[in-house]
């Protein structure tokens, strides 16, 4: 006779740093139901473009959430942009591709670390956030900033890098990429490693795009989109082809983040090689009025931006649809059928980010 | 009774912040800054824990939620306040759903600004935390003594 249980799961867990929590159904050891309930750390950020102007809520846009903080204040400049027929100089778009793919290899390597923890594998987690630092360090040098950029604005970008600084960025790529390598044959060939992730969480093609997934999420199960293709900033110029995995399950999950951290490279390469010269913003005078619907790809996936002017200097409206709201229906299917001892990894490789999600 | 200090336990908890200080929190523990050489070690275990590191304003959702991890934290303990958001709210004060600082709903003996705050000014805390919790627990023995 099966034994059936509840196991409330979160919100204060070691294995995330954020509160999510789930409510396990449980039959002995597999999972025949979550439950998600969110709202542990929502804030109503969309709510406060009616008490900052257009030009300020740049600063709020962005901390929505600290991993993604570059993207989500991107995605908001873009869609004001859009409403007020702004076009921004085009080193200004370089260096907006250049500070989103840095950030992409800095959130990818974030995973890598936390997945490495999840398993148990210590040395994993603390070479990859090792890594990591590189990059943050020369956020801090270009910036100002570790986590919290403020760079972009409405009109193009605050801060110009110079040639020592891109000089740098392309030393602190190089070695990421070499000291990268014995990382990379760990994930992808270590016995240990697969067994925790191989045929865990399999999540086909037509599942993926029935119930929505975005990002990596939907390319490690075949599905070749991605929303830099639409040609956002200087990725139009830029040549590059979505990283793909077949078998759908959380080790092509792995596999498509680690690919995707060398594709960033040779992005951050090729736009530092094509970067002209000129101005870094344009002024931007008058009130937005109207709406303009905008999409970008984040580093856990495909977000969408929504901003209305009422041509006053307060928006009517800012919506935002981060990736892993879309993800998390894809997760709990995921759920359903897998051990409890897989439940932390498989929540894991979908990369939640909690305060993006809940704003 | 051994000094307390010389090896405390680490809880976090992100209370309703960004995610930026959550990271920050977790890159002292990598091997950059690395607090583990002052023998502080992170649990995920409140009743192991002396030290609760918690970041963002509380809101009505996760207020319970705090309270009742200080609750079962053993005495002595220490509350560090981790960033602008959990010292007074910071730029969510103005939301809606955020009722203000950490203070409002437990007493707070550190306060770490910054936004994020950087790892530097989290050890700074931790180490100034460090000091409250050798007091507070001078405090209990002499109370146990009388």
């Amino acid at each position: 006779m099966p034994n059936r249980s509840v196991i409330p799961f979160g919100p204060q867990h070691p294995v995330l740093p954020e509160p999510v929590h789930l409510d396990l159904v449980l039959k002995d050891e597999i999972v025949e139901e979550a439950i998600p309930s969110i709202g542990f750390i929502h804030r109503g950020l969309e709510k406060l473009v009616k008490k900052r102007d257009y030009k300020q809520y740049t600063y709020i846009a962005e901390r929505v959430c600290g991993i993604c903080s570059c993207g989500h204040g991107l995605g908001y400049c873009l869609a004001v942009e859009q409403v007020m027929n702004v076009e921004v100089p085009d080193r200004a778009k370089y260096l907006r591709t250049i500070w989103m793919e840095m950030s992409r290899v800095h959130s990818h390597l974030l995973w890598l670390g936390l997945l490495g923890d999840a398993m148990g594998f210590e040395s994993l987690h603390m070479e990859s956030w090792r890594l990591r630092e590189k990059i943050l360090d020369m956020f801090d040098e270009t910036t100002g900033g570790r986590i919290i950029h403020s760079v972009n604005q409405v009109g193009g970008v605050q801060r110009d890098m110079d040639f020592a600084m891109l000089n740098g960025i392309l030393h602190a790529v190089d070695d990421i990429e070499r000291e990268m390598k014995p990382i990379v044959r760990t994930f992808l060939h270590d016995y240990s490693v697969q067994t925790r992730l191989k045929g865990v969480g399999i999540l086909s093609a037509d599942e993926a795009v029935s119930l929505g997934a975005v990002g990596p999420m939907l390319r490690a199960s075949g599905v070749d989109y991605d929303a830099r293709k639409l040609g956002v900033c200087a990725y139009g110029d830029l040549e590059f082809e979505p990283a793909v995995s077949k078998d759908g399950d959380s080790f092509a999950r792995c596999e498509v983040r680690l690919n995707e951290i060398f594709q960033s490279f040779s992005l951050i390469r090729q736009a530092i090689n094509k970067i002209p010269q000129g101005d870094i913003n344009v002024p931007v005078k008058g009130n937005p009025e109207g709406e303009a619907f905008i999409r970008i790809e984040q580093p856990r996936g495909e977000a969408v931006y929504y901003v209305k002017g009422d041509g006053s200097k307060y928006l009517d409206r800012f919506r935002l649809r981060t990736p892993t709201t879309s993800n998390i229906p894809p997760m709990v299917s995921l759920l359903k059928g897998s051990q409890l001892a897989d439940v932390p990894l498989i929540i894991l490789t979908i990369d939640p980010c909690i305060s993006c999600t809940e704003r | 009774m051994g000094k307390i200090s010389k090896s405390p336990w680490l809880l976090h908890y992100d209370a309703s912040s960004c995610n930026g200080c959550d990271i920050e929190v977790l890159d002292c523990l990598t091997p950059k800054y690395d607090i583990e050489r002052f023998g502080i070690i992170n649990t995920g275990d409140p009743f192991q824990a002396d030290i609760f590191l918690i970041t963002g304003g509380v809101n009505s959702q996760t207020a319970g939620v705090v309270k009742q991890i200080y609750s079962q934290m053993p005495e002595p303990k220490v509350v560090v306040a981790v960033g602008i958001c959990a010292c007074t709210g910071g730029v969510f004060k103005d939301c809606y759903n955020i009722k203000g600082g950490v203070d409002t709903v437990i007493p707070v003996d550190v306060y770490v600004p910054g936004c994020a705050a950087r790892p530097e000014s989290i050890i700074d805390g931790v180490v100034k935390a460090l000091a409250v919790l050798d007091k507070k627990q001078a405090e209990m023995e002499s109370r146990e003594r009388k």
